[in-house]
Formats: structure tokens, sequence, C-alpha cells
């Protein structure tokens, strides 16, 4: 019997067979990400709590104290850290600024459930590149990345972060009804927010309206289809902006919200069949980057490669797909 | 896994196994393989996977179903589960008491000569949650099987527990003090299959609907 020594709750080794395949994925996308001129940048795994507390990002599971009594946490996006970089250390640089990472993330994610509490993500920030051209730009990027990992039959999930909350203010539903139905949204009951918004005491349209579209997602013909009181012009400018290509793996899903409050205009989901969860996300996050001193519009993704690595076994093993 | 749905169905066993079957039975979906087979538990022809119904949430949220049924008091007790809640069903109506020996309660008297009321449990959570938000001092007791047994015996001062009938509490010689919360079947569906699935998804919920 050999004595127990385990890795923390959520973190686990990667030996050599299994390093082997991850490098070899993080290089493919490493070379996509610097062909379209993504320089890849380092930033402390460990940044001071009220920066990122500041700046809406999330504080993950991981507290400590410097020798000054500090408090400081494990970062738990790549996002916040960047947009840093971005305001500090390009305070005059003539944008657009284009960033990429590749770091292991830490958050206060249950275990046993697929998930890790610390996760090698790969990502890229587009900052000073305003929508629709700018979404497009990234959205072309992630279709390549995903392409040069392996993936075949990936999907990306494209919202509007703005739409279903303006939606609630242009139906008349006071914000604290509002800030209800949203997080019954993120959460993704649509068993609540129906409850919600039938007790709201709306005309029947609005109702309907308020219920039917958070369950609308499907190709672009969508956006033709729904009420003109629903605000999808810049879904229909990123869609405008896009090649075929990448416009042939986008689904536009009226309802997709992320839980991240600095998120401004388009969001995005991928997912894999072969995965059961998404792979990553990102969106616009025109006003962080100003948080930190420089106003400029941004917008960027991350994924998890290890989610990647598991979605490309699946697809190899024919798993999920049609 | 191909099925006339497209969709892998997990189906819970136990007391809403039989209203879930009748239904899919309705939507046209033929289930009879599932009622005379009640060793088997995946049902590939028509992609239906059974399982206790606390075990719904973790497949579909991982995918290996893409929709389920199961309780509210099971998604309740298991809120970060990332799955979709599409629809209320309405039926395996229950309710989740807390419940202490009949005459007077035992539950109040250890509140307030004690400080702190000794409760079993199968939800601790959700137990937690609500005597945190009404202001009492409880001491949990997990337990896995008959919860009457607990005041019974001692162990606890009362019960948290799911009752639909009131039958086995009575028996037991248990009355209920507070009514908790209401819970109905629901239809949940992960994250990924409501996106890549979304037509085969849809047009089940609105079958669903329309019984």
């Amino acid at each position: 019997m050999t004595a127990m020594y385990p890795t923390p709750s959520g973190t686990r080794d990667v030996l050599p067979d299994e390093m082997r395949e991850l490098r070899a994925i993080t290089d493919a996308i490493r070379t996509v990400f610097e062909d379209h001129g993504y320089g890849e940048v380092w930033t402390p795994a460990i940044e001071f709590e009220s920066a990122v507390d500041r700046m809406g990002g999330s504080g993950g599971g991981y507290r400590l104290f410097d020798d000054h009594g500090s408090v400081l946490c494990l970062r738990s996006d790549l996002t916040v850290p960047i947009a840093r970089v971005a305001a500090t250390r390009y305070a005059t640089a003539e944008p657009p600024l284009r960033f990429s990472s590749f770091a292991h993330v830490y958050r206060g994610v249950k275990p046993g459930r697929g998930q890790m509490r610390e996760t090698l993500q790969a990502g890229v920030e587009l900052i000073g590149a305003a929508g629709p051209e700018g979404t497009a730009e990234v959205l072309t990027v992630l279709c390549r990345a995903l392409e040069a990992a392996g993936l075949r039959e990936y999907r990306i999930g494209i919202g509007d972060a703005g739409l279903y909350s303006a939606l609630l203010a242009e139906c008349g539903v006071d914000d604290a009804r509002s800030a209800r139905i949203l997080d019954a949204l993120v959460g993704r009951d649509l068993v609540r927010l129906s409850v919600e918004v039938h007790d709201a005491g709306l005309d029947a349209e609005s109702t309907e309206l308020l219920t039917t579209i958070p369950l609308l997602r499907g190709g672009a013909e969508l956006l033709d289809t729904v009420s003109e009181r629903v605000a999808t012009e810049r879904l229909r400018a990123v869609h405008g902006a896009v090649s075929r290509e990448v416009a042939e793996r986008l689904i536009f899903d009226l309802g997709l919200v992320r839980d991240l409050d600095y998120y401004t205009g388009a969001v995005f989901e991928i997912y894999d069949p072969a995965a059961g969860m998404p792979l990553g996300g990102g969106g616009r996050y025109d006003d962080l980057v100003g948080r930190f001193g420089r106003d400029m519009p941004a917008v960027g993704f991350s994924f998890d490669l290890n989610g990647v690595h598991i979605a490309l076994a699946g697809e190899q093993r024919g798993e999920g797909v049609a | 896994m191909s099925t006339k749905t497209g969709l892998t169905i997990a189906v819970p066993r136990g007391a809403l196994m039989g209203d879930t079957l009748d239904l899919l039975d309705r939507i046209g979906i033929d289930t009879s393989e599932v009622r005379s087979n009640d060793r088997k538990l995946l049902f590939e022809d028509i992609g239906i996977v059974t399982m206790r119904p606390s075990d719904v949430p973790t497949y579909v949220e991982a995918g290996a179903a893409d929709i389920g049924f199961t309780g509210k008091d099971v998604l309740l007790e298991q809120p970060e589960r990332a799955v979709y809640e599409l629809m209320d069903l309405g039926y395996g109506r229950c309710t989740l008491v807390l419940a202490s020996v009949a005459g007077p309660d035992p539950g109040a008297e250890a509140l307030r000569r004690l400080g702190v009321m000794r409760v079993a449990t199968k939800y601790t959570k959700i137990a937690r949650r609500f005597f945190e938000e009404t202001g009492r001092q409880v001491e949990l007791v997990e337990v896995k099987g008959s919860v009457e047994l607990a005041p019974l015996t001692g162990l606890v001062d009362a019960i948290v527990d799911l009752t639909a009938t009131g039958t086995t509490l009575r028996e037991n010689g248990l009355v209920v003090r507070e009514e908790i919360l209401v819970a109905t079947a629901r239809l949940i569906a992960n994250p990924v299959a409501h996106k890549l699935k979304a037509a085969a998804i849809d047009d089940l919920v609105e079958r669903l609907r329309a019984e």
C-alpha cells in the first residue's frame, strides 16, 4: 500500500502521453493566434482582489494574504488581467491591440461534475476595435483555432447581453422584477422566468414575447421572424460582417446570457456534440478597459483546452455526431 | 443513440415513473418495453434510460442524457447543476414538510430549552436554507433511508421530508408542523443539447404542452 498524497480538490497531474496531445493542440492554436497578430502575454497568477472585484470579474475560489496584509486571489479568468495590461502598459499605443494567452485559471466549482477547479485556458482579446467588425474578427479567429485543434462538429452560440434586459425595459417591467427575471434566465430556470413574467401584469403580447424570446435559437433567418420590439440590430450586424464559413457555425440564440456582468454586447458560447458542457465563451466588454483608465471597446473569448481535448477524443470515437 | 425523437431521455424510477411513462406514451413514444422490464436500465430503441430521480440531473448536466424528468425537490437540493428547467409538468405533486412526533412539539421544545433543534433529512441544502431564512438554529442529521424512524428512536427532535398524502407520517405517529415547499415534476435539458438539438427538444416540449 502506497502512502496517499492526493492533489487538492479539483486539480490533477498531467503525465507525458496526455501532455503530448495537449501540447499538439496548444501549438496548433497558438499558431493561429500568432498568424492573426495576437501576441502572447503572461500575467501573474495572483492579482489584488480589490482590482478583480472592481472590474466585475469573479474572485474565484482561492484567497491569500501577502506580507503587507493585502488580499490576493488566484486569477479566475484571462480577460480582466489583459484589460489591465492594455490600459496600463499600452496607455498611449495606437489601437487596436491584439493579445493572446494560455494560462491556468482557478474557480471555486464543485468537483465531481466533470469540472476542475484549475483549468488550462486559451483565449484572445481584441482591444480598441468596436463591433461588429471587431466581433467578426474574433469569431473568425475562434473558428480557425477550433479547426486547427481538430474539432469538426463545433458550433458557436451567439447572443446579445443587452437584448433581453432592453426588452424587459421596453415592456415596462419594473427594476426589481427585471432583476429576478434575469436571474432566472442566467440560472436557466425557464419555469421561474415564466411565472415571474406572468405575475408582472403585462399585456398579452408582452407576456408572450418575454416568455418565448429566450427560447429562440437557430440560424440567422430567425432574426427576421422576431418582433421588431426585440433589438436584434447588433446580431444582424455581426452576421453581416462574418464570412459564410463562420456564419455556418453560428447559432443565433436570443436567450443566451453569460454569468459575468462585464459583457456589453455580443456574447458567445462554444459547443461540441461530444461535450456535455460548453467548452468556453466570450463576448464584448466595451466598458471594462475604461475602468482601468483608458476607455476602449473590446471583445474576446477563452476556452478550456482540456475540454477541447475531451471533445476531440469524443469526436474521434464518433460520439454525439449525427 | 438513434430514436424516433433523436434524443436520449432520462426517466426516473420510483414515484414519478408511472406518470412519466404515461405522458411519454400519450405523445407517441411507446414505453411498453420499459414497463415490461423491471431490471433493464437502458432502452436504446426508444432512447430511454432509467435511474433514481436524484441521478437525473447528473446524467443530463453531463450530456449522457439530452433531457430528463425529475422532481423540483431534487433540483432545489442540487442547485449547482447547470441544466435548463424547461417545463413544470404538474404531476408528482408533493410537499416538503417539517414534522415531529404528535403531541407537544418536541422540536419547538428543544429550540426553547436547548436553543437548537436536531433535524433528520435527506434534503440538507433545502433544510439548511429554510432554517436560516426562518432564523432558527438546527443541527442537521443526514440520513439515507426511512427518515420517519429518526424521531421515533430519539435520534432527532424533528424531520424535514417529502410527503404526498401524509399516510407514512401518520402511520408513524408524526404530524406536519410546517410546510416548506411544494414540488412537482420538471422537464430539464442539457445546455449543449438545448442548442445543438433545438428542433428535437422544441418538438418534444410542444407535444408535452399540448397534453
